[in-house]
């Protein structure tokens, strides 16, 4: 689950680490009066999105008088915000972020994430602050510093000492930014973090550390321990056909091509994805029934699909294993029959029973195509569409 | 012979007493020898209940002495999984298979920290667990669609492995083992741990191997090939559709920061030997065809 900035630099400043004074704003208005409560002659007003890339994407500004916090706040507010990190389609800006103005010295970018080979949690430190780590990470990655912690024991004192020597801290500053990684260390364990990015963390020109920019992604497994951090799930950032398939337990993504599918185990969706791009078409999305493929979830599943307006065909990839294959026919023909099924259902059932399976399929009455295997399911799913285009 | 189970094996199933638990291991007792092989259940409270025949014990240290168990297999929820791979580990339980999915990636990053310095084996969590065909089957994969014979199957999907499997039969390839190593970013042993063993293992003439994107398993597994084994693989990946930054089902199957990509982990498999198929439906005849 991913949070707005506003609301991952609450929870640094609930565990002292600094972030610039700010208030989090739902209009123009709220931006003006935050900007007149936060005083002072300089302020940033900030897009408030899931998405990385706001900057370069015209979603944050800085402003140098009040006039110019409600130019800019009613210029973001509302925006179709396309940034490298969105989508071609954007994402509409719904809230936005007020903070005072800070003086940067320098700017040094904070991660920490888990690393999976090591199965630690992973603090990554780079005097490259700013700028997208991956670019760094890509041109010059022994400007990479890493350190690695387990949850009982932390960090080694000595390499956290060793990364901020290569940062080139000194002084006061220094002090600052080792305490800094263990608090944020304590932080990502207590709760649940997957990610967390400060990029910029800042050192003023006064040698204090300072969070401009605040990142979090949280675990979903972890989710139901976490009820503080479930609260500061915004809905109008997640796609609204994702929140509906969750609701189903069913896990899906929407995507750009035109044959929808439906399978059963998330490796066997991607391959089945991979299979219609094999045979010149494009899927329409990822489609993850698991295990239990019901009537109902089998109807959710068809009736998800059918809102996507460029679907022209529907692919079925079911492999039974401990669920029969008539069973899962019988939910098939349901399904087709209750949500009016107007375009071309290609099935593929393999497993235990598999030729009662297509037989009921064969015999509803209803024009669904079977296949012998995969390859065969994705051809014929293939040439339905482009019959229907 | 086979890799990590036999019909030798004594299984103790924890979670026992739960839907999943009674579910699969009626499926897991009536296949093969398994009858035999599942000696103990354990939930904890129900110790001196019997669960078809099969008797339950409060704790793993006791069920393992009463019973001589030498592997377990997990059916407990997530919030008390990790838990209960530990409590196998600290009873000595030589090999631990996690079925559960949804573990929070940090009780597992815990659980993998206490398991460093014991001889312990872990497979998964989020996985369909190990069958050898004929002998023994402990999990939640189809028995019926697995023959006995000589091809190891390593993957981290489930029912990927089980379209993996079914082309093998179709085509009269039997299985030494197949193993489902799982889904999860944090797990026990991987592609290359499983590698080692059907190396060794003389039963086993050649390997099919299936990975998804996300994290960096394969292409670790791919340089040992290279410089290592002596049988052929053939290898998928599952997800060069998949776009970035969004996780494709599996905790694990996600492409961050452009690394993980199904295209880099086929290339490096390509350089390492590994004969590659992109076709799903292809992963049995390219084995084929490789061996004749």
């Amino acid at each position: 689950m991913n949070i707005h900035e506003y609301q991952a630099k609450t929870l640094l400043a609930e565990y002292n680490i600094p972030v610039p004074a700010g208030l989090p704003c739902m209009s123009p208005d709220d931006c003006i009066a935050a900007a007149k409560r936060l005083g002072g002659d300089l302020w940033v007003v900030k897009a408030q999105i899931h998405a990385g890339g706001r900057g370069k994407a015209g979603g944050v500004k800085i402003a140098r008088s009040i006039e110019e916090v409600s130019q800019y706040a009613h210029s973001i507010h509302g925006m179709n915000l396309i940034s490298n990190q969105t989508g071609p389609q954007g994402h509409t800006v719904k809230r936005l972020l007020v903070e005072e103005g800070v003086g940067i010295a320098r700017e040094l970018y904070v991660g920490m994430l888990i690393d999976r080979s090591r199965q630690q949690i992973a603090l990554l430190a780079s005097t490259e602050g700013g700028t997208e780590i991956e670019e760094v990470a890509a041109v010059t990655p022994e400007k990479i510093l890493t350190a690695y912690a387990d949850c009982e024991s932390g960090f080694n004192q000595n390499d956290l000492a060793s990364i901020t020597e290569k940062l080139g801290l000194e002084g006061c500053s220094k002090t600052q930014v080792i305490e800094l990684f263990n608090t944020l260390l304590q932080l990502f364990i207590e709760k649940d973090a997957s990610l967390v990015e400060l990029n910029p963390l800042v050192i003023t020109p006064a040698g204090n550390v300072i969070a401009l920019d605040a990142k979090m992604n949280f675990d979903d497994n972890a989710l139901y321990r976490q009820p503080e951090i479930r609260e500061l799930n915004d809905p109008d950032e997640q796609d609204p056909d994702e929140i509906e398939a969750a609701k189903h337990d069913l896990s899906y993504i929407p995507l750009e091509g035109n044959i929808g599918c439906m399978v059963n185990g998330a490796g066997l969706a991607m391959a089945t994805m991979d299979i219609i791009k094999l045979y010149g078409s494009e899927p329409a999305n990822f489609l993850d029934v698991g295990g239990g493929a019901s009537v109902e979830k089998v109807t959710n599943a068809f009736q998800l699909m059918l809102k996507n307006s460029h679907i022209k065909a529907i692919l079925v990839n079911i492999f039974g294993g401990i669920m029969h294959c008539d069973v899962i026919a019988k939910g098939l023909i349901t399904a087709a029959r209750d949500t009016h099924l107007g375009i071309p259902l290609v099935v593929r059932l393999e497993g235990t029973n598999a030729e009662q399976g297509k037989k009921l399929l064969a015999d509803s009455g209803l024009s669904i195509i079977t296949a012998k295997d995969m390859a065969d399911a994705a051809k014929k799913a293939v040439e339905a569409a482009g019959e229907m285009a | 012979m086979s890799i990590l189970i036999d019909k030798n094996t004594r299984v103790l199933t924890q979670g026992i007493t739960g839907k999943t638990g009674r579910f699969h291991t009626h499926h897991s007792a009536a296949y093969a020898k398994g009858k035999r092989a599942y000696v103990a259940g354990v939930t904890p409270g129900k110790g001196g209940q019997k669960f078809e025949g099969i008797p339950v014990f409060n704790t793993v240290i006791e069920a393992k002495r009463e019973t001589g168990a030498n592997v377990s297999v997990i059916y407990v929820p997530p919030p008390f999984a990790a838990a209960a791979i530990d409590e196998a580990v600290d009873a000595g339980i030589g090999l631990v298979i996690c079925i559960t999915e949804g573990i929070p990636v940090l009780d597992m990053v815990r659980t993998r920290h206490k398991m460093k310095n014991t001889s312990t084996l872990l497979i998964g969590p989020n996985c369909p667990g190990v069958i050898t065909p004929d002998e023994i089957k402990i999990g939640i994969m189809p028995g019926q669609i697995h023959k006995k014979g000589s091809i190891g199957v390593v993957s981290r999907s489930g029912t990927l492995t089980y379209e993996a499997v079914d082309q093998l039969t179709q085509l009269g390839l039997g299985q030494s083992s197949c193993i489902g190593i799982g889904g999860d970013p944090v797990n026990g042993m991987k592609h290359l741990d499983i590698m080692r063993q059907f190396n060794d293992d003389p039963e086993t003439e050649a390997v099919v191997m299936v990975g998804e994107i996300g994290g960096s398993d394969e292409e670790e597994c791919a340089f040992w090939v290279k410089e290592n084994m002596s049988k052929p693989v053939v290898g998928f990946i599952a997800g060069i559709t998949a776009p970035a930054g969004k996780r494709m089902g599996h905790a694990g199957a996600i492409i961050s920061g452009g690394r993980g990509t199904a295209a880099e982990k086929i290339k490096i498999m390509e350089e390492c030997g590994i004969t590659v198929t992109k076709n799903p439906s292809e992963m049995g005849i390219t084995l084929k065809r490789l061996l004749s």
